[in-house]
């Protein structure tokens, strides 16, 4: 019996881990191509790991394009992602804790409206603001990928942090209250501090999300020097800038290097915080 | 001294406070999603190139749109990526959280090996490698030739195929909803199992009897955030195959986009307006049907 067991756990585990070796392959061919000398990335398709490593890739590849090298774009990026969330963090909170915890007249029309706005991504809204940013004199600048985000337009972002705060016992609140906290104070000082876990969650989330943001930097950056990651990664495997396979490798794993890392850190956190959302909805 | 002390006294008020804390998404609503709106929602009964002024033309747009070849063939090949890769996705999503739905020591790697796809599938890193991992000379071929040797020089990106290469990777990120089923299935009561067991139900039974059913709801929330998802895939189809061979992957987003903005040739906002209030339409109904079927087949206790 406890011999078949044995048998049954070892084949269990080596179908999986096939499994997730084949999910991942991809992207391992991609990191270990981008070691292989340019000219031999096609020629050994089929083999994973590289005959000879080599850093050449990597050389020629953080050269850039137009005079701009890739340091100009992983600092856009940066830029942006890094204050996009950090507004989309501060606003979605602050919202997110008086619609679930103070009582006036029109919260329930504006919960509505939050969660609508998970119905109005921006696919839809590409062409609305495209025209209304066009008319603002935002195109060419970084507004329309920085602004809107201190201003809790993502509807995920105030549900999930809902959530967590109805998990904080009002009593706190209560307490505080006596004291002469005002709800400014409990905000800040009472629910803030207990709700990392879920700012941790979201702002991995929304980093990876405006990292990987393509359509707006398509829309609304018009100067090579302000392009970030997406557009600049796209733009240099373009075959009018040469298409060197082993060096648009080299700088595409450059590119999700972020977002792996924050994913490897806080896996236990996202791998939560998304449950939890499943099983709220 | 008296007036200050009353606005103090305002701000406190629960009502008050209630207004402030919700302020930064009335401003944002009004600014960033009301507005634009109701400005495209004018514009789609107007002729608008962005150089010259708006004239208004009534139903022009809508009407060409009911006879626009294009429009239709975007709205089919949609439909044919979220009919195909979304039930495949969850299916997908399924089988392999019923998998790792077992302990064991390596099953937080299992978890987070099947899940990284999903966390950077969004990149245009990996368009680019999809691009390049599909094409004739690619990994693909080179791995598929050693089992068929007839596909050295398959063209992925032919008219039957392309969208194929769209769906793959869409699959591939199944990993959102594989976490989704696993947090239900630690949910359902293991009292179940037994009593299924001492009535003499196997695995499979029991699959079908107690997992299933007490999923349906589950199963539901991940086809209406997947099906809305593939309505609106955007940046994959634009860099991995912009609409070709012949428009058979044209998204219907993808469309919308060239019609504003073409590559050669005069833009046209006021149909992409259009278009955008279409799609929009679109995507409410397809979730009141799929709201509308949730009590035909999803479990509630």
């Amino acid at each position: 019996m406890t011999k078949k067991r044995t048998i049954g756990a070892i084949v269990y585990h080596v179908l999986v881990l096939a499994g997730a070796f084949i999910m991942i392959y991809p992207l391992l061919w991609m990191i270990f191509s981008s070691f292989k000398p340019t000219n031999s990335v096609l020629p050994t398709a089929k083999q994973l790991l590289p005959t000879v490593w080599t850093l050449d890739n990597y050389r020629t590849g953080w050269k850039g394009f137009m005079g701009y090298t890739f340091a100009t774009f992983f600092k856009n990026s940066f830029f942006i992602s890094i204050l996009s969330t950090f507004g989309t963090l501060v606003s979605s909170a602050f919202v997110a804790y008086g619609l679930q915890r103070l009582h006036f007249k029109l919260k329930g029309i504006l919960f509505v409206l939050v969660l609508s706005t998970m119905m109005l991504p921006p696919q839809i809204l590409m062409i609305p603001q495209y025209m209304w940013f066009r008319r603002l004199g935002w195109v060419g600048t970084y507004y329309p990928m920085i602004l809107p985000y201190f201003f809790a337009i993502q509807g995920f972002f105030v549900y999930l942090i809902m959530n967590f705060i109805g998990g904080v016992p009002k009593e706190l609140d209560e307490a505080a209250k006596i004291d002469g906290c005002s709800y400014y104070g409990i905000f800040f000082r009472v629910i803030f501090p207990l709700i990392v876990p879920a700012l941790i969650t979201s702002a991995i989330f929304s980093f990876i999300w405006r990292w990987d943001d393509y359509l707006s930097a398509l829309l609304y950056v018009t100067k090579p020097e302000m392009r970030p990651i997406s557009l600049a990664l796209k733009l240099f495997n373009d075959p009018s800038s040469g298409s060197d396979i082993g060096a648009t490798l080299a700088m595409s794993t450059l590119s999700i290097v972020p977002a792996t890392v924050l994913f490897l850190i806080f896996q236990k956190s996202l791998v939560e915080g998304i449950a939890s959302s499943g099983i709220k909805g | 001294m008296e007036k200050k002390r009353s606005l103090r006294q305002r701000l406190g008020d629960e009502h008050v406070a209630g207004y402030i804390f919700s302020l930064p998404f009335i401003i944002g609503f009004l600014m960033f999603m009301l507005i634009p709106m109701v400005m495209s929602l004018y514009l789609s009964f107007c002729k608008y190139d962005i150089q010259n002024p708006a004239t208004f033309i009534g139903l022009k747009n809508y009407i060409d749109i009911f006879h626009d070849k294009s429009f239709w063939k975007a709205l089919r090949v949609t439909c044919y990526y979220a009919l195909i890769g979304t039930p495949l996705k969850v299916i997908f999503a399924l089988i392999v959280a019923l998998i790792l739905a077992r302990d064991t020591k390596l099953t937080g790697f299992y978890r987070a090996a099947y899940y990284l796809p999903s966390i950077i599938g969004g990149s245009v890193a990996v368009a680019i490698l999809w691009r390049r991992m599909f094409e004739p000379t690619g990994t693909i071929n080179a791995i598929l030739s050693v089992v068929f040797p007839g596909m050295t020089n398959f063209n992925w990106f032919g008219e039957k195929s392309a969208i194929w290469v769209l769906i793959v990777l869409t699959v591939w990120q199944f990993g959102s909803s594989m976490l989704i089923f696993l947090s239900a299935l630690k949910q359902i009561n293991r009292e179940l199992y037994e009593a299924a067991m001492v009535d003499g139900a196997n695995k499979w039974k029991q699959f079908w009897k107690v997992t299933l059913p007490l999923l349906t709801p589950t199963v539901f929330f991940n086809l209406v955030q997947q099906t809305i998802n593939s309505f609106l895939a955007f940046t994959q189809s634009k860099l991995i195959t912009d609409g070709q061979p012949k428009d058979s992957t044209l998204f219907y987003t993808l469309y919308v986009y060239r019609k504003a903005f073409p590559n050669m040739g005069k833009s046209q906002m006021g149909y992409a307006s259009a278009l955008a209030w279409i799609m929009l339409v679109i995507i409410s109904c397809v979730t009141a049907l799929l709201f509308w079927s949730r009590s035909k087949w999803v479990y509630e206790d």
